[in-house]
């Protein structure tokens, strides 16, 4: 077992102090590895992302138990300008990319935890990672598509050097062929710069080939965890997450195209 | 014709001071959607700093410019870490209450020091900055205007493209949510967009006073003109606010001169609601980007 980076103890998480999300949360990512967290709608895996990020507090929610621990440090309930600057990252669900900034204007503010700071050698190590970029450099992230903005906000976290990068459902939305191709830088980033990645997905497929460990929750509890391996081979996950019934047949898969399609429309 | 010509300059020169003003409203609006009801109060303030520094205080012009320049700018960053940043969160009727509240403050204290009436800055631009274009005279407060409104327009020009500061501060304007996961000090960014706007208050506040002389009445209800001019331009276009400047600021040379100076402060709230009523959101306003 490696050292650990990230600790959740048992945390719980209220919203506007009366609507629980997280009932009791632990889980811990080891230094250097991708840790997937997986689950279907309102789980609480977007809120068990901002409640490590700090971004809990601009829309009312905060951690009334249990503890995280990062860099065996407490942070939780801390702000988010604090927590970047220990090195965590969130990439938000949905892309938000400056829409009326061009998108060497979006990258540079990647750089907001480390200002004036020399920030051009990042920019060319952003553009290496995703080239189809530098030809949209100068236009507005507006006009952009979703597979370049999934590029765009994951570069622009990259600028800020993250120690800890967390992923919200990169492949939301996305061409069979661009989820693999953002998946596979992904899993570059991870080798050649050592980030921690913590990926939430619901392309339980894809994040299995890519992670190390996997959690699953479900209410806001985590149901089951273990190396992706072995995850991948549990008979409850391929039935439900998977896509396929015991016998490796495709049976759901219409279910889970058009859920899909509504989440969409949010 | 060389009337029309002469008008057209004059009004193109206090357009570009509305406009410029109008951008430290909308770059307040836009960073953190309040409405500052005292922006007139800050360019009366800026114009009667000024003129404390140059009479009682003997200061040089040029100096007493910056002084004034950075004085506010000061300021700003004061008014919002004291009066509005306990306010992030709370609703938006209290917010535009507290800067109606500011602004009856700092009339009250322009009134208490200097009173009502109308001052007037010693002349201290030399004639050598007139410009005679045929038979066009452009005075020496114009020439000015004009090269301290595209100085200021340059030098913003560069803070908002180039600089990293400029780059957060468009970047909270446009998805704060986003700003914050980057960590942009959101905060500063609220004050930092105070104090330019005072700032920028201030030096239109100082040429308005040299073209019209300083009065407090006056110089606040051109704080008023502020709405006009970004609903012209749209509330969220700091490019808007500087046509929709111009526009005002032709209007009312054009009323004044043609029709009748008592209606000059009339008309552009009569072009207003006419354009209003056919653009709601005024002729420049953001065409909001719609395919993320
Ligand atoms: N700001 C909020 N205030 C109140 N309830 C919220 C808030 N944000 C989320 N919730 C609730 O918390 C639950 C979990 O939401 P969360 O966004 O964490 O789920 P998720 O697992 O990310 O789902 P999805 O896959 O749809 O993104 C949902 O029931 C949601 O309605
Ligand atoms: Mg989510």
């Amino acid at each position: 077992m490696g050292e650990i980076l990230l600790q959740l103890n048992n945390i719980s998480v209220v919203y506007s102090d009366v609507i629980q999300v997280l009932k009791g949360v632990s889980l811990s990512v080891e230094k250097g590895h991708i840790v997937s967290l997986l689950g279907s709608n309102g789980a609480g895996k977007t809120t068990t992302l901002k409640a490590i990020s700090g971004l809990l507090k601009p829309e009312n929610g905060e951690v009334t138990d249990g503890s995280v621990i990062y860099n065996g440090k407490n942070i939780q309930n801390q702000s988010p300008e604090y927590i970047t600057r220990q090195g965590i990252i969130q990439v938000l669900e949905g892309r938000q990319p400056f829409k009326y900034l061009t998108i060497e204007e979006n990258l540079r503010v990647g750089t907001a935890t480390r200002p004036s700071k020399p920030y051009k050698q990042d920019l060319e190590m952003v553009y290496n990672y995703f080239p189809a970029l530098v030809a949209r450099r100068k236009s507005l992230a507006g006009y952009c598509s979703g597979g370049e903005l999934q590029m765009l906000v994951i570069g622009r976290a990259l600028m800020a050097h993250p120690q800890l990068l967390m992923l919200d459902e990169p492949s939301l939305g996305l061409a069979p062929l661009v989820v693999q191709e953002i998946f596979r830088i992904i899993k570059k980033i991870n080798e050649e710069h050592e980030t921690t990645i913590v990926l939430v997905e619901q392309n339980a497929h894809m994040a299995l080939q890519v992670a190390h460990y996997a959690y699953v929750m479900e209410n806001g509890k985590i149901m089951m965890e273990g190396a992706s391996k072995d995850l991948a081979d549990n008979p409850d996950v391929k039935e439900f997450y998977l896509g396929m019934a015991a016998t490796g047949i495709a049976k759901s898969y219409k279910d889970v195209k058009a859920y899909r399609r509504r989440k969409r429309w949010l | 014709m060389d009337f029309f010509l002469q008008l057209l300059v004059n009004g193109v020169c206090v357009g570009l001071l509305y406009g410029i003003s109008a951008m430290g409203f909308v770059m307040i609006f836009k960073s953190s959607s309040v409405l500052n009801f005292a922006h007139g109060e800050l360019l009366a303030l800026g114009a009667f700093f000024f003129l404390a520094l140059i009479t009682w205080a003997q200061i040089p012009i040029f100096a007493a410019f910056i002084l004034t320049l950075i004085g506010c700018f000061i300021l700003g960053f004061i008014i919002e870490k004291f009066f509005l940043r306990p306010l992030i969160g709370e609703k938006l009727i209290f917010v535009i209450m507290l800067t109606v509240g500011l602004a009856a403050m700092f009339k009250g204290l322009i009134l208490l020091i200097w009173g009502g009436n109308l001052h007037t800055y010693p002349d201290f631009l030399p004639e050598s900055l007139a410009l005679k274009l045929g038979a066009i005279y452009i005075a020496p407060v114009y020439t000015a205007t004009l090269v301290i409104s595209i100085i200021f327009l340059v030098l913003f020009g560069l803070f908002f493209k180039q600089s990293s500061q400029g780059i957060y501060m468009r970047s909270v304007a446009d998805n704060q949510k986003a700003a914050l996961s980057l960590g942009v000090n959101v905060r500063r960014v609220f004050a930092l967009s105070w104090a330019i706007a005072a700032m920028v208050a201030s030096m239109s506040g100082i040429v308005l006073g040299i073209i019209n002389g300083v009065n407090v009445h006056d110089l606040s209800s051109i704080g008023l003109k502020v709405f006009p001019v970004v609903i012209l331009g749209g509330l969220d276009s700091i490019s808007g606010a500087i046509i929709g400047g111009i526009i005002i600021g032709l209007l009312e040379t054009f009323t004044g001169g043609y029709l009748s100076p008592s209606l000059r402060d009339v008309v552009p709230y009569i072009v207003l609601v006419f354009i209003l009523l056919i653009k709601p959101y005024g002729l420049f306003g953001l065409v909001e980007i719609e395919r993320v």
